[in-house]
């Protein structure tokens, strides 16, 4: 890839940034290549030691606030006329419900997502529970010369340990694994106010 | 290096680069690179951090044909690297205080 198809792609991707932002970031960019250039290494070179394209949008993406983002795409282009005022006003009992509504399932989903995370750990917590407790019934029962029982309880107490190990590590990939989500989630949600101007 | 640590730094270090002459991009990526890794589009939103924060100046300059922008230190920015020596007094206090537990506990 050359240095002006890289900084188009750029340009391209970052189109839901303020305009002026894009350029001062294509200039620097654009700047980086030929600094690198003028070192002996070729233009190709000078690009791909910038990174892949796509890796660089996503890197701005990530580090611009998503009011920002969200703050660029409502600012309208032109001055709205006075029905589409007027439109927006008799509208709000339909469009503003609405909208708090989808914020509501957002939020609920994530709620949802987090409480299985929440019960997968207590489910850890209650088999650890379950050894201690297990650990001194067993004592108990020894001490009262009742073997078989202690015996029974001790065979429990080490049921619980290896399904706790077990669950242990599948709660930590789990609560990895959404909080990854989480994080590509934002990255989608910030994707849908960036770049549609290109498509 | 911890991703919340090295954010912390990277405005320091990015000041110290332009502190005793003024700067440009790759150059300093060039000159922190033996200390901290650092990638353009970080570099991008510490410089303008910094510049809105009046800590740097800019200025577009010609070389060798074209214009590259250069990075002044301004009197903020210098007052931030000093605070920051201070800064590293207490860090450093803590470093002694973690390392003191991990002997006693070796």
């Amino acid at each position: 890839m050359n240095k002006q198809e890289f900084l188009a792609q750029l340009r391209c991707g970052l189109s839901g940034l303020p305009q002026d932002d894009i350029e001062e970031r294509v200039i620097f960019y654009g700047e980086m290549i030929d600094d690198r250039m003028e070192e002996g290494v070729s233009e190709a070179e000078a690009v791909s030691a910038i990174g892949n394209v796509s890796d660089v949008i996503s890197q701005i993406l990530a580090e611009t606030p998503l009011t920002r983002l969200v703050k660029e795409k409502i600012k309208p282009r032109r001055v709205p006329r006075p029905w589409e005022i007027l439109l927006i006003i008799l509208g709000f009992p339909v469009w503003f419900p609405l909208l708090i509504a989808a914020f509501a399932v957002v939020l609920a989903i994530y709620i949802v997502v987090w409480s299985v995370i929440v019960s997968l750990w207590a489910a850890e917590a209650s088999l650890w529970a379950g050894v201690l407790c297990g650990i001194v019934s067993a004592a108990v029962f020894a001490v009262r010369r009742n073997g078989l029982t202690a015996v029974l309880m001790l065979s429990i107490v080490l049921c619980c340990a290896g399904l706790s190990v077990f669950l242990f590590f599948g709660c930590k990939a789990a609560t990895k694994g959404i909080l990854r989500l989480t994080k590509k989630a934002g990255l989608w949600v910030k994707s849908l106010f960036v770049g549609k101007e290109a498509a | 290096m911890d991703i919340q640590l090295k954010r912390g730094l990277l405005d320091v270090c990015v000041l110290a680069s332009i502190k005793s002459k003024d700067s440009y991009g790759y150059q300093i990526i060039k000159d922190l690179k033996p200390y901290i890794e650092l990638s353009e589009s970080t570099l991008y939103t510490i410089l303008k951090r910094l510049e809105t924060a009046n800590m740097l100046t800019v200025r577009t300059a010609e070389h060798d044909g074209r214009l590259r922008k250069y990075y002044h230190i301004t009197g903020a920015g210098l007052k931030r690297l000093e605070d920051f020596k201070g800064e590293w007094g207490e860090i450093m206090s803590i470093y002694r205080f973690v390392i003191r537990e991990e002997d006693e506990n070796e």
